[in-house]
Formats: structure tokens, C-alpha cells, sequence
């Protein structure tokens, strides 16, 4: 069994791409029975990554040297230049088996989920089809041997999320949101197409086998400088799926999709493909340290900018996108500081309590009628238990709280960053870790505790919606005892999932419990403005001391208004500029010059046509004179034939 | 005695008649009434006869005054009245290209003139016969017989062709052609 | 230059005669402005080739008379020529009432 699922690993992502079909051609009417294909899809789906995600994690050789099944897609010749050639395939090693168990998990789970909370949708069963077909370009994406191949299933993933965020097509905010998120991932996907081209022409091979051991002695085949900026190309990519500052805009606004999109594509799996990415080609941007330092330094920055925003907004689903682009930001930073095994672990957790989080507030959603305001909300875990016993246990989570799972991936991180010696960075990330404790646990009291608001009428979603909950809390809860440092050394995370070399690193207990005040002190302070002061008296007066900065963060730093004052003056006018050009001078000048020109030729010899018979006479006359000149200087005896007499 | 016969006479006659001619013809150019050009024609058609029988023509001479100083300019005397102006003393003026066009005629001249003088024609010693009228009439009804007949044959078109243009159009002609 | 006013009076001479003859007539075709002008002048052209035809014929092929013959035909072509070309004048002059060349001016259409 395991080996059949390692053998035939490519039926991971083809499984979810059948039922997309099935259910786009067959099953459309039927929305139980696409909901049943959809599900039964991905749960097949699932099976096959856990065996094989088990075949590879008993298979100590795999860490060195990755299972690859490849056939050749297809092949260019070239004339003056080595042939073209590209593979399809894919590889199978430990991060690789991690993340098609994790994605085809969480799919699975969300999906159930869909089913309580996209009943009555008239799109119903085209929800399905598409979630379907996101799980499949995912998975494609994460299970990739070749670069190119992996660039397809990025931009299907795009193309996915546009089409799920805008699925509430009657709003207008929802169409806007798609094409924002499609637009500004594009703009990086450019960067990242132009990188992959570099990679191809300098290293003539873009499978990811051959190009790290090509990478590795990268001065046979180019400079310094130009490894630098194919990194950076390549990196641009990440920067817009990833949701790194300056191109996160997209990710707050594409809350507008239905959230069981937003749990999925923009909590746990879409947004971390650029992550994975640069996981993935460590190989190159670990030969780069200006590359490293740049992933580093923006990783930090999106962390904290994004958790100062997180701080004021009030929309729920806002706070918890903000939040997904700090985490962003934290993977980001681990990578900066040269470890993947930091990295993949906190993409591990992050995934299980993040999508947790959505759904609970997804779930919160259904329950009050999409209403979104947290100071609307109240008291909700007395008549939403389930609900919001999960979401507190997502909370811990995300705070930093052992055994809880982001505990330890967190405290990954921060010790990476220490132990590098990136202090300034290492700061930023614990502040962070601070703020993000203290806005998610101003939620939870301002949503969770307190008194209900009379307006409200909450009541428990169904099974299908609370279950989905339950799993995703245990994992949660114990995620994270994969990476303890007290893990026996066979199942320790940093055993299997590392760069360079496996790091078997000491507990640092100052870290550790220098995280554990942060976190505890972040949720203490939010208990007191939040929970203890009933009328939230002193939460107002604090925002209003800092009023200035608290307009700041709650307009998110006006980001979107100098974009669009940006696209507006300098794109518009240059594009003003060019119309201005074609129409003066192409369109004037040349164009109009051009027949100007021609119609003075043409009518400075009409003057010649008189109509008049002597005119012409005249100058038949003169013809003759003249060629009889022209005869004499060149054939004297036949000009005196012309005009008369033979020599 | 000897005067008269050492005097060459030929060449007297010639260079008066080509005084004449060319006189002529420049009246003929140079008047502004078309009646009085028609009359120098006249003069000039008469005086290149007289040439003609220097240059032993004398059927061509006589051919000459009757066609041309009779007939042809008798026709276009009556062209004349027909295109009646009431103003004869301004009929015949000169268009916007004169000065042009004497450039170009005077170097016309100049070339014709220049290369027919300085060829080396190659002169027959040979006198023309006495009797012009016989051997042109046998010429013309034997070796030339076809160029006759097709001059006789020109002659009647051209009258036909002379008669129909001219003819005055009536109404019902008119109305006919208007279709 | 061949020719200076000796008395002999030879071939060249009449030659001469007839390009100055024959430029005179060119000239009264160009400038002037009277259909009925131009179509004079043409004769004194036509003439000028006659001229021209029996000295060549006198001089050079005396015993043929081929430059007499070939001057009658020029003479009946040209009578036959004015014949039609005062009809076409008289034609155009009723429907016209001009006989200025400068005001003939269809053939630039």
C-alpha cells in the first residue's frame, strides 16, 4: 500500500482534478452529489498523501536524495543554443510528503466544513468544483520536480483564488477584490517568470534535482551579480503570493471571499506556495547573502507592520488576515536566517490553527448573519461553545502558549534568529510576537466574553461545521510535539526537514521563557482593556491619547491610497504623455507632414496641366530640342539625323 | 552683253523671293488682324511659287498658287467671316508664352539650320529634265498609283468629314443627338 | 561654315530658307492666340517642308521627281487638313462662341 502511494504519488493532485471535471460536466444540478464527489475526491486524495507522506518519513535516504518519477513534457530545439528540454514530474521527499498531507487534510476538513456553510448558495456545487480544482493546483504546486511545472500549478493557484474570492459575484467589493488579488500577484509573477528564464538560460535547466547541484558550483557558469539578481527576481514571486510587504495589499481585501476560501487559500495554503517556493530553492538563495538578507529583513518588516495594523481594525476577518500576513512575515524571516527547518514547522502549525480560526469565525459569521464587527459581537461562547472553545484554543496557539502548537515553532524561529546574530531582527520578531498575543486575545474577549448583545441571536452551527473545528483544535494542541527539542532525535522535526546539515540544537530556556512572558503578558494586558473593564473605558481612552497613531494603523497606513494616487498621476500621466505624442507628433507631423508633402508635389504640378494645346505644344517642343542636346554630346551623328541632314 | 549673261540671276531671284518669303511670314506672324495675316499669307504662298520655279518646279509652281494662294486662303477668308468679331483690328494677339517660345524657335533654327548647312551633301551633277508635267503625270499613274488613289480617297473624306462638322444644327437634329 | 552670301546658290541655301520658314511657323503656332492663326501658320510649316522636298529633289535625285511628287501629296494633305480644320473651328465657335485658344482648356480632364 504505502509503496503503490509512492509509486503513484502524481493521483494526488489528479484525484481532486477528476471530481473538478465531474462535477463541471456531469454533476452541476446535483448539489449533494457534487458536494459527495468533491469530498470523496479529496478524502482519496488525502489517504494516498498520508501513505505515501509515511512511506517517505520511514525512509531515512530520502532526505539526501529525493524520490523523483519524471517523464519529458516536452523538448525545443534550439538552433545556436542547447536543446530546450522540460520534464513533468514529482518529487518526493520529506517536505514535499509534509505538505501534500497537510494541504489534502486541511482541504479535506474545509470541505466538509463548505457543506454547513454553503448551504442554500445557488452556486453551490460550482463552490465545490473550484475548491476542488484549487486542491488539485496545490497539490500539483507543493508535489512539483521542475521549476516550470511548478510555475503552472502557481499561477492555476491564482487563477483559483480569483475566481473564489469574486464567487460572490453580485458584489461589487468581491469583484474588485479578485482582480486586486490577480493584479498585484502578477505583478509579481513577473519577477518571478523573468528569474526562472535567468535560471534556465544561465544553468539550461530548470528540474530541481540537477539545478542544486548546478547552483552549488554557480561560478562555473556566471557571476556574483548575476546569481543576486536572479534571486531577487525569483523572490519577487513570494513577495506578491506571499503577501510580504509592499505587494500584501491584496490579502485583507480578498476576505471578501466566503470563508471557508479564506481558511483555506488565504490562511493555510495558497498564500504560504510562496514559502514553499523559496524553501524549495534554498539551494539558490542560499549561495546569495545579499538575497538571504533582503528575505530576511522583509520578513520581519511585514511581521511587525502587519501586527501594528491588526491592532485597531475591527472587521473579524480583517484582524485574522492581518495576522496570516504577520505569520507570513515570521516564515519569512526564518528562512532570511538560513533555516528551512524553522520555517516549514511554523507553516506546519500556522496552517492548522489559522484555518481553525477562520472557520470558527466563519462559523461566528453564519451564526449572526455576516455580521462582522467585533464591538457588535458579545458573549458568544456561552451559546456557541464549540465555536469558542476552539477558537481559544487557536488563540493560545497563535499566542505562543505551551504545549500549544505554535509555541514551538514560534520559539523556532526566534531562537534561528538569535543564533544568527540578527539581534535588530530578533527584536522585531519578539515585539511582534507581543502585539500578535495582544490584538488576537482582544478579539477573543471582545467576541467570546462579555455580555451578549440583545440583537444578536447565536446559536451552535451543525456538525458538519463543528467538526471540521474539533479536528483542527487536537491538531493544534499537539502539532507541535513533532519539533520539541525533547522529541526522540527518529521523530523530531529538525531530523527530517532541514538545509544544509540537521541541527540537533539545545534548548535555549532563556528564549523560551522570554516568549512565554511576551505571550502571557500580551493577553494579560488585553484581558484588562477588554474583558475586565465592562464598558471598555480604558481601551477608548488609550485609543484616543494615541489618536494619530491610531488612525494610522486603522487606515493601514494609507498603503492603498498612495498606490492608487501613484497609478493615477504617474501612470496616467505618462500614459497621457504618450497620447499627447501620437496624436501632436506621430499623428501631426509625420503622419499629416507626410501627406502635406504630397499634396503640395501634387498640386505644384498640376499648374502644369492647362489644358492648354500650345502649353503642351511648347514643351513637346522642348523635349525634342532636348534630347537632340543630349544626342549631340553623347551620339553626335544620329542628333544631326534628328534635326536634319546626314554627315 | 556680258553683264547680263555674267550675272547670276538664279541667285538675284533666289535671295529676293527668300526676302519676301520670310518677310511675309513674319507679317503674317506679327499682325493683330487676322484678315491682314490671311493677306500676307497670301503674299508668302505666291512668293514661294516664284521659288519653286527657281528650282525648275514649274508644275508644282503653278499647283502652288492654285491650291494654296487660291483655294486655301479664299477658305480661310471665309472661316473668317463666318467667326465674326466686330473688333477685326484685335482678332490675332499674342498668348503668355511668347517670349519662351522664341527661345525655342530661334534655337530650332539655329540647329536646323546649322546642321543642314555644314552636312556634305552628296549633289547630283545631273540637270532636271525639260518636261516636269509628263514625268510627274507618269510617275504619279504608274509607280505611285496606290499613294493617288488614297490622296483622291482622303480628299472625299475629308469633305464629307468638313460638311458634317460644319453643318448647322436644327432642332430636330438636335433633340436626336441630345438622346 | 559652308555657306556666306556667295552668288552660286546651292542646296544648303534653300535648306537654310526652309528652317527659318519653317521656325516662323512654329513660332505663330505657339503664341498665337486665334485658332484660325494657328492653323495659317501650320501651312507656312507645311510649306517649309515643301520647300525643302524640291531643292532635295532638284539637287540631289533630279531625274526621279520623287521631292515633286512627294510635295504634291504634302499640298493635298494640307488643303484637306484646313478643309476640316476650319469645320472643327466654325463647330466649335457656334457652340463656344470663341475662337481663343486660351479658353480651350478640356484637355487637362
Amino acid at each position: 500500500m504505502v509503496e503503490f502511494a509512492m509509486q503513484h504519488a502524481w493521483l494526488v493532485p489528479l484525484l481532486p482534478a477528476l471530481s473538478f471535471v465531474i462535477i463541471v460536466l456531469l454533476t452541476r444540478p446535483w448539489q449533494k452529489l457534487s458536494a459527495l464527489v468533491s469530498i470523496t475526491g479529496m478524502i482519496s486524495s488525502c489517504v494516498i498523501a498520508a501513505l505515501a507522506a509515511y512511506g517517505v518519513f520511514t525512509n531515512h535516504a530520502l532526505t539526501e536524495k529525493p524520490l523523483v518519477y519524471a517523464a519529458r513534457w516536452f523538448s525545443l530545439g534550439l538552433p545556436g543554443a542547447p536543446d530546450l528540454q522540460i520534464n513533468v514530474g514529482v518529487q518526493l521527499d520529506p517536505t514535499s510528503a509534509m505538505m501534500i498531507f497537510m494541504v489534502s487534510l486541511v482541504a479535506s476538513l474545509i470541505q466538509i466544513y463548505s457543506v454547513g456553510y454553503m448551504e442554500g448558495d445557488p452556486g453551490f456545487s460550482v463552490f465545490f468544483s473550484y475548491l476542488s480544482l484549487f486542491a488539485s493546483s496545490m497539490l500539483l504546486l507543493v508535489i512539483s520536480s521542475n521549476l516550470l511545472q511548478m510555475f503552472v500549478a502557481w499561477e492555476l493557484v491564482g487563477l483559483c483564488s480569483y475566481l473564489l474570492i469574486g464567487f460572490y459575484t453580485h458584489k461589487i467589493s468581491a469583484r474588485e477584490a479578485a482582480k486586486k488579488a490577480f493584479v498585484t500577484c502578477r505583478v509579481a509573477d513577473f519577477g518571478l517568470l523573468l528569474g526562472l528564464l535567468a535560471l534556465q538560460i544561465v544553468f539550461g535547466t530548470l528540474d530541481m534535482v540537477e539545478l542544486s547541484e548546478k547552483v552549488h558550483h554557480f561560478e562555473e557558469y556566471t557571476t556574483m551579480g548575476i546569481m543576486t539578481l536572479i534571486a531577487v527576481l525569483v523572490f519577487l514571486g513570494p513577495i506578491g503570493k506571499s503577501g510580504q510587504f509592499p505587494l500584501h495589499v491584496w490579502l485583507p481585501d480578498a476576505m471578501e471571499g466566503p470563508t471557508p476560501v479564506s481558511a483555506l487559500i488565504h490562511a493555510a495554503t495558497m498564500v504560504v506556495a510562496g514559502v514553499y517556493l523559496v524553501g524549495r530553492t534554498m539551494f539558490l538563495f542560499s549561495e546569495v547573502p545579499a538575497a538571504m538578507e533582503l528575505i530576511a529583513v522583509t520578513g520581519a518588516f511585514t511581521a511587525l507592520f502587519a501586527a501594528t495594523i491588526a491592532l485597531t481594525q475591527r472587521e473579524i476577518k480583517r484582524i485574522l488576515a492581518y495576522s496570516t500576513v504577520s505569520q507570513l512575515g515570521y516564515m519569512m524571516l526564518a528562512l532570511g536566517v538560513g533555516s528551512l527547518t524553522a520555517s516549514m514547522f511554523h507553516l506546519w502549525t500556522h496552517a492548522f490553527f489559522k484555518a481553525l480560526m477562520f472557520l470558527a469565525a466563519g462559523s461566528v459569521l453564519h451564526a449572526l448573519h455576516h455580521k462582522a464587527d467585533v464591538w457588535e459581537m458579545g458573549g458568544l461562547l456561552k451559546k456557541m461553545p464549540i465555536t469558542g472553545g476552539t477558537f481559544v484554543v487557536g488563540g493560545l496557539a497563535i499566542a505562543g502558549i505551551p504545549p500549544f502548537a505554535g509555541f514551538w515553532s514560534k520559539d523556532e524561529i526566534l531562537l534561528m534568529a538569535y543564533n544568527s546574530g540578527h539581534y535588530v531582527l530578533f527584536a522585531m520578531a519578539a515585539l511582534t510576537a507581543f502585539m500578535t498575543a495582544f490584538y488576537m486575545w482582544r478579539l477573543i474577549f471582545l467576541a467570546f466574553f462579555g455580555d451578549e448583545k440583545p440583537e444578536n441571536h447565536p446559536h451552535e452551527s451543525p456538525w458538519t461545521m463543528t467538526m471540521p473545528l474539533v479536528v483542527l483544535a487536537v491538531m493544534a494542541t499537539i502539532g507541535g510535539l513533532v519539533g520539541t527539542p525533547w522529541t526522540p532525535w527518529d521523530m523530531n522535526w529538525a531530523n527530517w526537514i532541514w538545509f544544509h546539515e540537521a541541527h540537533h540544537g539545545e534548548p535555549n530556556y532563556m528564549i523560551m521563557i522570554g516568549s512565554v512572558v511576551l505571550a502571557a503578558s500580551g493577553i494579560f494586558l488585553a484581558y484588562q482593556l477588554y474583558c475586565v473593564d465592562k464598558t471598555k473605558a480604558r481601551a477608548h481612552a488609550l485609543a484616543d491619547k494615541y489618536r494619530a497613531l491610531h488612525t494610522l494603523s486603522f487606515n493601514k497606513f494609507y498603503i492603498d491610497e498612495i498606490y492608487l494616487w501613484f497609478n493615477h498621476s504617474i501612470i496616467d500621466g505618462a500614459a497621457k504623455l504618450f497620447f499627447m505624442f501620437d496624436i501632436y507628433i506621430m499623428d501631426g507631423i509625420i503622419i499629416n507632414g507626410i501627406a502635406a508633402v504630397t499634396r503640395l508635389f501634387g498640386e505644384g504640378a498640376r499648374v502644369s496641366q492647362t489644358g492648354r494645346l500650345q502649353n503642351y505644344a511648347l514643351v513637346f517642343f522642348l523635349g525634342v530640342l532636348a534630347v537632340a542636346v543630349i544626342l549631340a554630346f553623347t551620339d553626335p551623328s544620329s542628333a544631326g539625323l534628328m534635326l536634319g541632314g546626314v554627315k | 552683253m556680258g553683264l547680263i549673261e555674267s550675272i547670276d540671276w538664279t541667285a538675284i531671284a533666289f535671295y529676293v523671293l527668300a526676302a519676301h518669303i520670310i518677310v511675309a511670314a513674319l507679317l503674317v506672324v506679327c499682325l493683330r488682324n487676322i484678315v491682314h495675316s490671311v493677306l500676307w499669307l497670301a503674299v508668302c504662298f505666291v512668293a514661294m511659287a516664284g521659288l519653286f520655279l527657281t528650282l525648275n518646279a514649274d508644275f508644282l509652281a503653278a499647283v502652288q498658287v492654285m491650291v494654296y494662294a487660291g483655294a486655301v486662303c479664299i477658305m480661310v477668308v471665309f472661316g473668317i467671316m463666318l467667326i465674326r468679331r466686330t473688333d477685326m483690328g484685335h482678332t490675332n494677339l499674342f498668348n503668355g508664352q511668347t517670349k519662351i517660345a522664341g527661345g525655342v524657335v530661334a534655337l530650332v533654327i539655329v540647329l536646323c539650320g546649322a546642321l543642314s548647312a555644314r552636312t556634305q551633301w552628296v549633289l547630283s551633277t545631273d540637270k532636271v529634265p525639260d518636261k516636269t508635267v509628263e514625268n510627274i503625270a507618269t510617275l504619279l499613274l504608274s509607280k505611285y498609283v496606290v499613294p493617288f488613289e488614297v490622296a483622291a480617297l482622303l480628299l472625299l473624306v475629308a469633305l464629307i468629314g468638313a460638311i458634317i462638322l460644319a453643318k448647322e444644327v436644327t432642332d430636330d437634329a438636335a433633340s436626336d443627338s441630345d438622346r | 561654315m559652308m555657306l556666306h552670301l556667295t552668288l552660286t546658290v546651292s542646296l544648303a541655301h534653300y535648306l537654310v530658307l526652309s528652317a527659318i520658314l519653317f521656325g516662323i511657323g512654329l513660332f505663330g503656332v505657339l503664341v498665337k492666340k486665334n485658332a484660325i492663326a494657328v492653323l495659317i501658320c501650320i501651312e507656312l510649316m507645311l510649306n517649309a517642308v515643301n520647300i525643302n522636298l524640291i531643292a532635295f529633289s532638284k539637287y540631289v535625285t533630279p531625274g526621279d521627281f520623287i521631292g515633286q511628287i512627294f510635295a504634291i501629296f504634302v499640298i493635298t494633305v494640307a488643303a484637306a487638313e484646313v478643309g476640316v480644320g476650319l469645320a472643327i473651328i466654325i463647330a466649335i465657335y457656334r457652340n463656344r462662341l470663341s475662337v481663343n485658344l486660351d479658353d480651350f482648356d478640356w484637355l487637362k480632364w
